[in-house]
């Protein structure tokens, strides 16, 4: 027999420090498979942001730098810019990318910077507890709505895909999830197809993976995988929102 | 090269491109625009990159991405913009990262005004950002001077793996003067075989980072920035003393408020008063030991310290003399620009004792 | 998958770094032929009832656990 399945070469082995049943962990291996298949992990650059995923660095097994809160297009830019011949890659949560960083993802995108951002949505802010995010779903409960998300005192949470999807320096712009194994597989055709199309140098591409908080959502792992098919999907739908000819 | 006329803010960008800086992000703000505009103009000439952020805050993070990617960038910015990247700068010092960040700096505090002034200076020297760290602060006072140092700034940059600040202010952004932009014998600076530049298989993965989680590693990281901080103690302080010798009143000032100071001192020397002017060149490390050593000479009865803020130098001078003899402080603030007559003044009434 | 005369012939195989599980069951609710379980005998070192699977035999190695396990825990071989 042959292994058909194993850790994949551009992750470093450490063990993740993800709670049990997170997300992350699976959207780290994916964004790995990818650099594998496409024999990148020798010339990228990563950077990770301040979040669940600020450990980041030692997990991908390619040079990393660790950006300021919503600050990783900002220092991907900086990167690309003197390297516009390696692959860099933005891994950026919800709180980091659509809370404290939009101007810095919408003029990335804006200026077509030939980078690929990962953007993890899971409607939370995880590192710091379970605040609720820009993108926490209206009547959710975290610590900071804890009568549940008023729309008249903290407004609607955002679709930035579909609000990045309006730039023209971005080439491709999907929202795909990893609640199943389907889902999983169209999110790495997703994350796969981003990096191609940087290799390509076409421009600014985005991957939103809708993914869950069973800890500060309050749920077993399985249940927060149900929570989001229900929940999120409705008010995110999948699919792409931007692909450039 | 011979020598040629040109405003302070474009001659600090070439004295840049010169000292082999092809990376520049900004954002627009007087009184520094013709910084940018400069670069804006130059750098894709020479295949360089120019950026105009979306942010001052963008622009610092551009430039700690590009200097862990290997490169010589700066950034230029004035007193507003530079708050906004004081986290950035922090992120660069814990990072061990080299860059030239360069204020023009103008009356605050708030929106403050665009004429210029010195108020900068705690934020420049005391750690405008969070955590323990250093700037190296150079402080030119003429135009040749901010060229030579933006050159320098680069080496010590390098050298020392640290973010440098050229701190100059709207007169010396705004005004031309001839300068000349020397050949240097590049000094050897070791390869940055710590950046991020994509590894090729042929070393192990490098990483850009300012986070310890664990706080004794924490704390070994930052004592290992702070035996750099304690070699460029020794041997980076920069001061010029002028017409000391045999003088009743020392004048501490720096900048273009050390140039003013020049003139008063003229003046006071034709009424027949002795002052001479300690100018720091490097605001951090402070040149303590030039104050210590006037301080203790006989002849020097008091000092007398000059700037363009309420007062913020003033405390290292009197940190640095240890109340040997008295520091008195004059100073115009908000961007007014003190005249020689006033420093006259003031002079006249330290000497005739007739200050509290 | 068959049983002949008693012989158990393997098809596929998975392992489980039983270190790494959390026991997070994600994998045991996506394994086609309901062969993974959560070892409720055995504690890992971080406190976790690893998974683990006791029907080799059954196991097609279609690799749907592998795919849905948060921590790279399990390899598949076929």
């Amino acid at each position: 027999m042959k292994k058909v399945f194993t850790r994949p070469k551009s992750l470093t082995g450490k063990p993740f420090h993800y709670c049990p049943g997170c997300t992350h962990g699976i959207v780290h291996r994916l964004i790995a498979e990818v650099m594998d298949e496409l024999d990148i992990r020798e010339k990228t650059i990563g950077v990770a942001p301040v979040g669940c995923a600020v450990f980041a660095y030692e997990y991908f097994n390619c040079d990393m730098q660790e950006a300021a809160h919503g600050r990783a297009p900002a220092v991907a830019t900086g990167i690309k810019r003197v390297h516009p011949d390696k692959i860099v890659f933005t891994y950026q949560g919800d709180g980091d990318l659509a809370s404290i960083g939009p101007a810095e993802i919408v003029h990335a995108a804006a200026r077509g910077e030939k980078i690929s951002t990962i953007f993890i949505n899971n409607a939370i802010y995880g590192m710091t507890g379970g605040q609720m995010a820009p993108t926490s779903l209206i009547g959710q409960v975290t610590t900071t709505s804890p009568y549940g998300r008023q729309v008249d005192q903290a407004g609607y949470p955002i679709r930035m895909s579909e609000m990045l999807a309006t730039l023209d320096g971005a080439v491709y712009i999907e929202r795909v999830s990893v609640h199943d194994i389907r889902h999983i597989a169209r999110a790495k055709r997703a994350i796969k197809k981003s990096f191609e199309l940087q290799i390509a140098g076409k421009g600014f591409s985005l991957v939103e993976v809708l993914s869950t908080c069973p800890t500060n959502w309050g749920m077993s792992p399985l249940e927060s995988l149900d929570w989001l098919k229900d929940n999120m999907i409705p008010y995110y739908p999948l699919g792409v929102k931007k692909e450039a000819e | 090269m011979a020598k040629v006329l040109m405003k302070g803010n474009e001659a600090i960008a070439e004295a840049a491109i010169q000292a082999g800086c092809h990376y520049f992000f900004g954002y627009p703000i007087t009184p520094q625009n013709e910084l940018p505009a400069y670069m804006a103009k130059r750098l894709p000439e020479i295949g360089g990159c120019f950026l105009q952020a979306e942010s001052e805050i963008a622009a610092i993070n551009m430039v700690y991405g590009a200097s862990g990617a290997g490169a010589r960038v700066m950034t230029s910015s004035s007193s507003p913009g530079i708050s906004l990247k004081m986290e950035g700068i922090s992120y660069i010092a814990g990072s061990e990262l080299p860059c030239l960040i360069v204020n023009i700096v103008r009356g605050g505090p708030g929106l403050g005004g665009i004429q210029p002034a010195q108020s900068d200076y705690f934020q420049a020297t005391k750690g405008g950002g969070h955590g323990d760290y250093r700037m190296v602060v150079l402080a030119p006072s003429t135009i040749q001077e901010a060229v030579d140092l933006v050159m320098d700034g680069f080496d010590i940059a390098d050298k020392y793996r640290n973010p440098v600040m050229l701190l100059a202010d709207g007169i010396l952004g705004q005004m031309m003067e001839p300068v000349e932009f020397k050949k240097r014998e590049a000094i050897d600076l070791a390869e940055k075989t710590w950046a991020t530049t994509g590894h090729k298989g042929d070393r192990p993965r490098n990483i850009i980072n300012s986070l310890f989680i664990n706080a004794k590693e924490l704390e070994d990281h930052v004592n290992k920035i702070y035996r750099k901080y304690e070699q460029i103690e020794k041997s980076q302080v920069r001061v010029e003393t002028y017409n000391c010798e045999g003088a009743d009143l020392i004048i501490a000032a720096y900048g273009s408020t050390a140039r003013i100071a020049k003139s008063a001192i003229e003046m006071a020397d034709k009424a027949g008063i002795r002052v001479g002017l300690i100018r720091p060149i490097t605001l951090w490390p402070f040149p303590r030991d030039s104050f210590k050593k006037w301080a203790e000479r006989d002849h020097v009865k008091s000092f007398l310290t000059v700037e363009m803020s309420k007062g913020q130098m003033v405390e290292d001078v009197s940190l640095s003399i240890e109340g040997k003899k008295p520091n008195y402080f004059f100073g115009r603030t908000g961007g007014v620009v003190p005249t020689p007559e006033e420093i006259l003044g003031e002079i006249k009434k330290v000497m005739g004792g007739t200050r509290g | 998958m068959n049983k002949d005369k008693g012989v158990v012939f393997i098809v596929a195989r998975v392992t489980f770094d039983e270190e790494l599980c959390k026991g997070c069951e994600l994998c045991v609710s996506v394994c086609p032929v309901k062969i993974i379980l959560m070892d409720r005998d055995r504690v890992n070192k971080n406190g976790y009832h690893p998974a683990t699977v006791h029907e080799m035999d059954k196991c097609t190695g279609c690799r749907a656990c592998a795919m849905m396990c948060p921590d790279v825990v399990i390899e598949v071989e076929k």
